[in-house]
């Protein structure tokens, strides 16, 4: 005889919790969708309001100052190829979901990141969750966001925050480990306050590191806005999704090729800050 | 020789135990165990066990000890970078073990300065700002604290690199800019971790030579830490020697090399190259005789018979050195018939002041073998030296060292272990 061992409701639990959370909070979420949604609509209003040309001009000169004539002639084409295909307004509106996730992530990730560097206690209590939450898959993220947020841009910007977050933290928190303990003593010696120490020595002699923690969390960020589309994100994502739907790998390619060409901006243009900041 | 200086760092019954339950190593220790004994029972490092010295205002003092000694330890407890375990560090009336943390911080501001043994600085600043940075932290205001620092860095020789950062420099111009953000701090006490170790030799030399001019310049306290006897005996006022965790020895250089306190310290010393400490005055003997400017030949010739010398030096009446006369010269005076020797004296002889180093005295001799003058600032004549003298004194200041025949090939050890350290 098998004995009949019940399942063990943990899906039922947390959806009694998100449940509870929803109706619990609804002015605090409603204020967060808010405020949200203004701050996606002023900026792609903005990106929008100028030209393509002017916006393509701004990015060059960009990339020329912060890298090489290369990159400046690279984003060129990139962006000239995008605008050709058509697809110039979902970027726009990608690029704006990304600038904004990556934004309050690195709002939260920052001081998260220096407190677990300074607390032995915090930091063993804080690495399990980053592992929990770079591991999920990431589509798990959506589904409790649209309770919270419905569906929509603010949901997307709400999962990818979480999504994109970790490594802005586990690089804020090693690039301040790495400070070598001699350095750490001479400012002791000089009779350094710990916020002295933080502001004169542990932060700036971190900033490199963190900044590749900062490229990290776009990257992801931009993978997590495209796959967002799910929940009514606008942008390439949903070029790619409505590709999909209509069996279309022609439309699905070149949307697949603009976020492509986007990331490598992205990531050129933080990785050469990063390496400006050396001296 | 310092005794009635002011006590500027007063170290009472100072120890440091590594580890967790401290008190039960002290415990182990007031039973009479060593450090190696507490470690085999306990697990804890007993690192300082019952220091006791003091500092003298103005003086530089050289803790030495071979690694592990508890050398390290011993200056990070002066300003709490390690916490000691019990005892008493006073300087200035406050007791550094039982200050609160704000009042650390402000004591470690107003008393301490340290240089580090891999220099220390901080590579996203320039040097400048490196220079700057103990005043920064009291909250100087920019252009002051511009202005010492420049000062600093022109103190050390290093104008015109302000802007440049520290990995652009050389080894020894890094430890200069660490010296500098010592100095401009000017705060009492100079604390220096072996601080020239890291640099290679005749860096290390020019360090030291620079390091006691600013030292002669500045009189500021400076606690030294190295490993290398040769540098302590070059710039020591006193050094302290440390063997696991206790002192051995306190004294002058001269102290601890002519009366090692025990065999340890008699080996260690063993390396040492005696010529560079021992100075003239050591080997000096009084002059048997001189002959006097207005003596005539056959007075000189007489007083040379009696004391069997081969050449005299000529002395004034206060006895100040007018020159020397062979006797070949004093014969020749006296078939002219010379009234005095005026014009019969030679110059060529070498005059050295008191503190002349041994080793430069050696070349002297080999030009010609007149006795060596040893004169004071007024070149009144103190003394000769004679070659055998040099000599004679090496052999005596070598000798507790052969007290321990079966030892020497452990001190070859210390020695190499001294130099890797």
């Amino acid at each position: 005889m098998a004995i009949e061992i019940p399942s063990i409701p943990l899906g039922d639990w947390i959806e009694g919790g998100l449940d509870w959370l929803t109706s619990e909070y609804s002015i605090v979420t409603r204020a967060i969708s808010r405020v949200t949604q203004t701050g996606i609509d002023t900026l792609n209003d903005g990106l929008m309001w100028l030209p393509e040309w002017g916006l393509l001009a701004i990015v060059v000169a960009l990339c020329w100052w912060v890298a090489n004539l290369r990159l400046g002639i690279g984003a060129a084409l990139g962006l000239a190829l995008i605008w050709n295909l058509g697809l110039w307004e979902p970027m726009i509106e990608t690029l704006t979901l990304v600038v904004i996730a990556t934004l309050v992530a690195v709002v939260f990730a920052l001081p998260v990141g220096i407190a677990a560097a300074l607390s032995e206690r915090l930091y063993r209590t804080i690495m399990p969750i980053l592992d929990f939450m770079q591991t999920m898959p990431a589509f798990v993220y959506l589904i409790p966001a649209i309770p919270f947020f419905g569906i929509g841009s603010v949901s997307a910007i709400f999962a990818t925050v979480i999504f994109s977050m970790p490594p802005a933290i586990r690089f804020t928190t090693l690039g301040i480990r790495q400070v070598p303990v001699e350095l750490i003593e001479a400012a002791d010696a000089y009779g350094a306050t710990r916020s002295q120490k933080l502001i004169k020595v542990q932060l700036p002699m971190s900033l490199p590191t963190v900044m590749a923690g900062i490229n990290q969390t776009i990257m992801l960020a931009l993978s997590m806005v495209v796959i967002a589309a799910m929940i009514g994100a606008d942008g390439l994502g949903s070029e790619v999704w409505r590709a999909i739907q209509r069996l279309r790998p022609g439309d699905g390619f070149e949307a697949g090729i603009a976020v492509v060409i986007l990331a490598m901006l992205l990531d050129r243009v933080t990785q050469s800050l990063r390496k400006g900041r050396k001296t | 020789m310092n005794e009635n200086r002011n006590v500027k760092i007063r170290v009472r019954n100072l120890s440091k135990v590594f580890g967790n339950h401290p008190k039960k190593a002290l415990e182990l220790r007031e039973q009479g165990l060593k450090r190696p004994e507490i470690f085999e029972k306990t697990g804890l490092t007993l690192g300082l066990s019952n220091i006791d010295f003091d500092v003298y205002e103005g003086e530089l003092l050289v803790i030495m000890g071979l690694s592990g000694s508890g050398k390290s330890t011993l200056i990070r407890c002066l300003n709490r970078l390690i916490e000691p375990t019990e005892g008493e560090i006073v300087i200035d009336g406050e007791n550094i073990p039982a200050l609160s943390e704000k009042a650390l911080l402000e004591c470690r501001r107003r008393h301490f300065s340290m240089v580090f043994q891999n220099f220390a600085l901080f590579p996203h600043r320039t040097v400048q700002q490196n220079a700057e940075f103990g005043l920064e932290i009291r909250g100087v205001d920019k252009a002051e604290r511009t202005e010492i620092a420049r000062n600093a860095l022109h103190h050390v020789g290093l104008d015109g690199w302000e802007d440049a950062y520290p990995n652009q420099l050389s080894g020894g111009m890094q430890q200069r800019v660490g010296l500098a953000r010592a100095l401009a701090n000017d705060s009492t006490v100079l604390l220096m971790d072996e601080a020239f170790s890291a640099l290679d030799p005749l860096i290390r030399g020019d360090m030291q030579q620079e390091l006691l001019e600013l030292q002669h310049r500045m009189q500021k306290t400076t606690v030294f830490i190295t490993h290398d006897l040769d540098e302590a005996i070059n710039i020591a006022d006193r050094i302290i020697l440390l063997k696991d965790g206790e002192i051995v020895q306190i004294g002058t250089p001269e102290e601890i090399l002519t009366h090692p306190a025990d065999e340890y310290v008699a080996r260690f010393i063993e390396g040492v190259d005696m010529s560079r400490i021992l100075t003239a005055q050591h080997a000096m003997r009084p002059v048997r005789a001189t002959a006097r400017e207005e003596d005539g030949p056959r007075t000189t010739l007489r007083k040379m018979k009696e004391n069997g010398l081969d050449s005299i030096y000529v002395t004034s009446r206060d006895r100040k050195l007018l020159g020397l006369v062979e006797v070949d010269a004093v014969a020749q005076a006296e078939q002219q018939g010379q009234e005095n020797l005026r014009d019969f004296m030679t110059q060529e002889f070498r005059a050295v002041g008191p503190e002349e180093p041994l080793h430069n005295l050696f070349a002297m001799f080999s030009e010609k073998s007149f006795p060596i003058a040893v004169v004071d600032d007024n070149r009144k004549l103190l003394g000769v030296v004679v070659k055998g003298a040099v000599l004679d004194e090496l052999a005596r200041a070598a000798e507790p060292a052969e007290l321990s025949e079966e030892g020497s090939e452990n001190a070859n050890e210390n020695l190499a272990a001294a130099g890797d350290a």
